[in-house]
């Protein structure tokens, strides 16, 4: 432990929910917006998303054919590298499981590079998006997900810091090595979980 | 100047060694590093605070100061209502305290001096790019810089000494100075510069989310690529 800065007593921990990782804070009503590039404006009639690589047969989903697809929802908590989490939210989209069960992902595939329609990139292990852990999704709270907030559709991987959760997704690329996405190149870990505070390279 | 080496990332111990007022809500804290880390413009550091019982509270703050081999950074900090650690920063932190610090981080919304650049920042947005327009003085290249400053009123415009050149414009939405020609009025096209912008220019644009997306789509129906234009939000982390 560090010794204690000057005067600093800190508060709002008491009562600090244990569901918040080592260094966050909850951030209640408030959803700040953070994101390296200008708000797209996409267009429903024109967005795709696809799931690519190494997987047996690459496949391209409409607007209208992702959700055609067998829905499914995340309740819980979200947390930015930032130091804010948002607890108890209710998600809306479909499962990745669903995404790469269609596309019949190769065994030599172990990770995965999510790409937006920006040109963002994240890099994942293949484990931390499937087994029911990571989806694309287009609602939240009830309501269609707003573009800043990475609408018209993100991918949702609640358990790894939230620059993981790609904004205005447009695909998922399966690959047999790591290599890091956009923040990830900027000094950011490349898994990112926030209970072991892996925030920067070198945590 | 560095006397050891260092992660980039490691938790250091920094001295505060002078505290300034930039207006009624921010402050400007000049910290010596124990082990200096050359930084860029544009980059941030985060201060992590701990309390006796070993609870930690931790923000990011923009380094305003220039890469200067002085092995001190100038990290300036807007006090946000109810900000646990802005509050702490304001109220307590002295000439002589010992912060713990990380840093520097970030490697996207930097300037390394060498090519032209528009910096459109809304209040406490100009903190990373006064960074990058003191590097560009310093060197003698302000002619590569062209900074827009969008601000309420003169009791919120940071650095309002040193600021003013031909390269700095600063625009007033609700109030302006006695002498300003141009009205009150929210952050425009023609703020922004004359003309199609140069081939190679590339906007660097802080502030409130709301203000990004504004001066963003400005700076895209202006004709700059979108890919030219790199953003950093502050929000409300206090």
């Amino acid at each position: 432990m560090a010794r204690p800065t000057r005067g600093f007593f800190g508060r709002g921990r008491s009562p600090r929910s244990e569901r918040l990782p080592p260094g966050q804070y909850d951030a209640g009503d408030d959803w700040p917006v953070l994101s390296a590039e200008v708000t797209p404006r996409l267009d429903l009639a024109e967005w795709t998303f696809t799931v690519d690589g190494l997987v047996e047969r690459p496949v391209t989903w409409t607007w209208e054919e992702i959700h055609a697809l067998e829905p499914s929802e995340y309740h819980g908590d979200i947390h930015c590298v930032t130091t804010w989490s948002k607890l108890d939210m209710s998600w809306a989209g479909v499962s990745v499981d669903t995404l790469l069960h269609a596309a019949a992902p190769r065994p030599t595939a172990r990770y995965v590079m999510a790409r937006s329609h920006t040109g963002y990139t994240t890099n994942l292990p293949l484990a931390d998006v499937t087994g029911g852990k990571a989806w694309v999704a287009w609602e939240v709270g009830g309501e269609p997900l707003h573009p800043e907030h990475g609408g018209p559709a993100r991918l949702l991987v609640p358990h790894l810091y939230f620059w993981k959760s790609a904004k205005w997704v447009s695909g998922l690329e399966l690959r047999d090595s790591d290599a890091p996405g956009f923040w990830e190149q900027n000094g950011y870990h490349d898994r990112g979980d926030p209970w072991l505070e892996q925030r920067y390279q070198g945590d | 100047m560095t006397d050891a080496p260092v992660r980039p990332t490691a938790w250091q111990v920094a001295t505060v060694v002078a505290v300034a007022d930039e207006t009624s809500r921010a402050r400007s804290y000049r910290l010596r590093l124990s082990r200096p880390v050359p930084h860029l413009a544009g980059q941030h550091y985060v201060v992590r605070l701990t309390a006796p019982d070993g609870y930690t509270a931790s923000r990011s703050y923009s380094v305003a100061s220039a890469p200067d081999g002085s092995g001190e950074i100038e990290l300036t900090v807007e006090r946000l209502d109810d900000g646990e650690v802005s509050g702490y920063l304001h109220d307590v932190v002295e000439a002589g305290d010992e912060l713990e610090v990380r840093g520097p981080i970030g490697g996207w919304f930097v300037w390394r001096g060498d090519a032209p650049a528009l910096l459109v920042g809304g209040g406490s947005g100009l903190v990373p790019l006064m960074a990058m327009l003191r590097l560009a003085r310093a060197r003698g290249r302000s002619d590569l810089v062209r900074l827009v400053a969008s601000v309420r009123s003169p009791e919120d415009l940071y650095y309002a000494a040193e600021l003013p050149g031909p390269e700095v414009t600063v625009v007033y939405s609700r109030t302006a100075p006695p002498g300003e020609t141009r009205p009150p009025g929210r952050l425009a096209a023609a703020d922004l510069g004359p003309g199609p912008p140069p081939a190679g220019l590339t906007a660097y644009v802080c502030g409130s989310a709301g203000f990004v997306e504004h001066a963003g789509r400005l700076l895209v129906e202006g004709g700059l690529p979108v890919d030219r234009i790199r953003v950093e939000r502050f929000g409300p982390t206090g």
